[in-house]
This record gives structure tokens, C-alpha cells and sequence, in this order.
């Protein structure tokens, strides 16, 4: 439902970034525990960049999972779910080690080259 | 693909060489790939350091409030607000995508109110940013507070995004919502330190499985203070106030001096 507001605050930056130059791809990396649909971040991001000059801007997401570090066996374990036990012995005592990114990882702009 | 350069200024950028074509000296176009590695809310979280700085300035401590539609904030509001003023001077700012029913419902019994309507632009935002919540700080008195209630825009999943300045998260979760969803917006219920769980008057007459609903808010979020309450009938508000009493002077030594002799 906010994904509108994350496109604009993608594209913002991604101008900031630009630096005069034509921007063609973006890629946000985004945690498997935040709350973004991505069939619904494309499409406001094409809405949002229409008739810009981010139009035609390609967005790729890069879905990072959610993985906990359980500090009483040493195991990993990838979560569906955000209950916070570890997978192998049950422990609470775990540590998330992704799964809340958040991030604009790259641009892709076009540039002189000599 | 992708080489790492080194610029002058201590960055390092990969740069993508796709279209390299030839390189006679002539300018052509190319494409770089430029890390940037920001934060998609950074803009948002500076926004939000200037409220928190402005709030720790003014003595205020802040309370960002959220739950689904319905759930009961405003009822809960009012009642705080007759509970609680004049010892504990309260502020409310008052977010909703349009009209000013709940504004208007607070208005008049002891605690100034700020009302920010998010109808602008694309027809509503469902959430409170950090912008939004400062464009509705000048109307408030923050210097003759003690504790702002910042009523959020009822919603289950954007608010939690997105950080206003606040120095601690509530929500509240009325009964009639299921057991389930602490599982399904666990966003929200892990960024909240308190889940107050709203219409328990009305346990008898449902199916609701209290034990469970609280297994499933610690499944989540193991630290968060939950506390019962009836924002209708009373019970348990007490218990709500002083959880608001006891997070504002948990900051009180960040002021200086006391400035609520009441307290």
C-alpha cells in the first residue's frame, strides 16, 4: 500500500545519484520481513516514473531472505515466518542476520566514454 | 562484468561496461553501474532525526500510535487524555487520510491537537511520514508538553515503515481482529514496545483465544509490554497511563530539570 511512497523516495535519490546523466536500471535490495509487494512496487514505479526523465528506468528488486544466527547451537536458519527460533535446536536465543533490508543498491547510467 | 574503480574521492564505484564499443576517441555513450547503497527511507530518517532532536529539545517525549482502523485509538485517546491531564501534559497530532472526525472528537478536553490530513497527492497516503508529522509540529505548544500522541493513520502495515521521530511505538489491537495477526503484520507488532489490547470487555461474547493471540505477539516480539484494556469501559487504563508515565520519565534525566511537578 506504500509502495508509491517508496517510489518516490527511490526516484528521489536516484536523481540525487544521476548526476545530469540518463539513468536506465535500479536496483533496491529488499529483506524477506519488510512489507513490500513487489508486483505492486513495478507497477507504481512505472506509474511514477512515466512521463520523467526516469521514464523507461528499469527497477529490479533483489529479495534478500531472512536468515537467523542462533547463538546457542551455531546453526543458520531461513525463516518464512517472523517467529525467531532457531531451526535445528528451538533456541530464542538467535540473531537476525538478514532479512530487513531496506537499500538502493546500484544505478545503471549512461555516460561518455573517450 | 563490473570492474571496481576507485575514484578520488574514496569511493569506489563498479562500472559496468556493457556497451564499450569502440574506443577511437570519440565520445560514445556507455553504461555504469554506481553503487549507492542508501537507504530507500533516508531522506524519510533524516526528516525524523530533526523531529526527535526538536522533541528532545522541547522536553517531549513521543509516542507514535497505530493499530488498524477501528481498533479504538481515539476512544483510548480520550480517555487518557481525561485520565492523565493536566498532571501529564499531553499533545496530540492527529494523522488521518481525510476529515477531521477524530480531531474533532479530541478537541476541547485538555490536550492541544494537531490535525495533518495525508489526502494530498495520489489520493491518500496511508501512513504518516516524518515530513507529514513535522508540517503539523508548528501548531502544537511542544515547549508546554510533556508526552505528544502522535495517532498514526489506521493501518496494519505502511505506518510501521516509516520512522516520525518518535521515542517509542504503541499499538492498539482490539479482540475483534483474530489471533492470526501478530503473524501476518509482524512488521508492526515487532517495532511496537507496547500492544495495547483493546475491547477485552467484549471477550465473553466471542470466539477469541486470548492465550493464543498473546503467543503469537511474543512469537514475534518477545520484549513488547502487553496490557488489557476496555478504552469503553475503563479497565485497565491505569496500567496503559502509567506505561506512558514511566516511558516519559525514563526520559526525563535527558531534560535536565523536572518540569512537571505533578509527576
Amino acid at each position: 500500500m506504500h509502495e508509491l511512497a517508496l517510489c518516490q523516495a527511490i526516484a528521489d535519490t536516484v536523481s540525487q545519484h544521476a548526476e545530469g546523466q540518463a539513468v536506465t536500471g535500479v536496483e533496491v535490495r529488499i529483506g524477506h520481513f519488510r512489507q513490500v509487494v513487489p508486483d505492486s512496487l513495478l507497477f507504481s514505479w512505472e506509474l511514477l516514473t512515466d512521463g520523467t526523465e526516469l521514464e523507461g528506468c528499469q527497477l529490479t528488486i533483489d529479495h534478500v531472505p531472512a536468515v537467523i544466527d542462533c547463538q546457542a547451537c551455531g546453526e543458520k536458519t531461513t525463516l518464512d515466518l517472523p517467529i525467531l527460533l532457531c531451526g535445528s535446536c528451538g533456541s530464542s536465543e538467535v540473531a537476525l542476520v538478514s532479512g530487513e533490508e531496506f537499500l538502493i543498491a546500484s544505478i545503471d547510467r549512461t555516460r561518455e566514454v573517450c | 562484468m563490473g570492474r571496481f574503480h576507485h575514484h578520488a574521492d574514496g569511493s569506489v564505484q563498479e562500472h559496468d561496461h556493457r556497451d564499450v564499443g569502440d574506443h577511437s576517441g570519440y565520445p560514445e555513450t556507455g553504461v555504469e553501474r554506481v553503487m549507492v547503497l542508501e537507504t530507500i527511507l533516508a531522506e524519510n530518517d533524516r526528516t525524523a532525526d530533526q523531529n526527535r532532536s526538536d522533541f528532545a529539545d522541547a522536553g517531549v517525549t513521543t509516542v507514535n500510535l497505530m493499530s488498524s482502523p477501528g481498533a479504538g485509538k481515539t476512544t483510548l485517546l480520550k480517555r487518557t487524555i481525561a485520565t492523565l491531564s493536566p498532571q501529564l501534559r499531553l499533545g496530540i497530532l492527529e494523522g488521518d487520510i481525510a476529515t477531521d472526525l477524530d480531531a474533532h472528537e479530541l478537541e476541547g478536553l485538555g490536550a492541544p491537537v494537531s490535525l495533518v490530513n495525508t489526502s494530498a497527492g495520489f489520493g491518500g497516503e496511508c501512513h504518516l511520514d516524518a515530513t507529514m508529522v513535522r508540517s503539523g509540529l508548528g501548531r502544537l505548544p511542544l515547549d508546554q508538553l510533556d508526552v505528544l500522541i502522535i495517532e498514526n493513520v489506521g493501518n496494519l502495515v505502511c505506518p510501521a515503515e516509516f520512522d516520525v521521530g518518535q521515542h517509542s511505538c504503541a499499538m492498539v489491537y482490539a479482540i475483534t481482529e483474530g489471533e492470526e495477526k501478530p503473524l501476518k503484520y509482524p512488521v508492526m507488532f515487532r517495532a511496537c514496545d507496547v500492544v495495547v489490547i483493546n475491547k477485552i470487555d467484549l471477550l465473553p461474547h466471542l470466539d477469541f483465544d486470548l492465550g493464543l493471540f498473546l503467543a503469537n505477539v511474543r512469537s514475534v516480539n518477545p520484549m513488547a509490554h502487553l496490557i488489557e484494556v476496555s478504552a469503553r469501559t475503563g479497565d485497565g487504563m491505569e496500567e496503559w497511563c502509567d506505561w506512558l508515565r514511566h516511558t516519559h520519565l525514563r526520559r526525563a534525566p535527558d531534560r535536565g530539570t523536572a518540569r512537571s511537578p505533578h509527576l
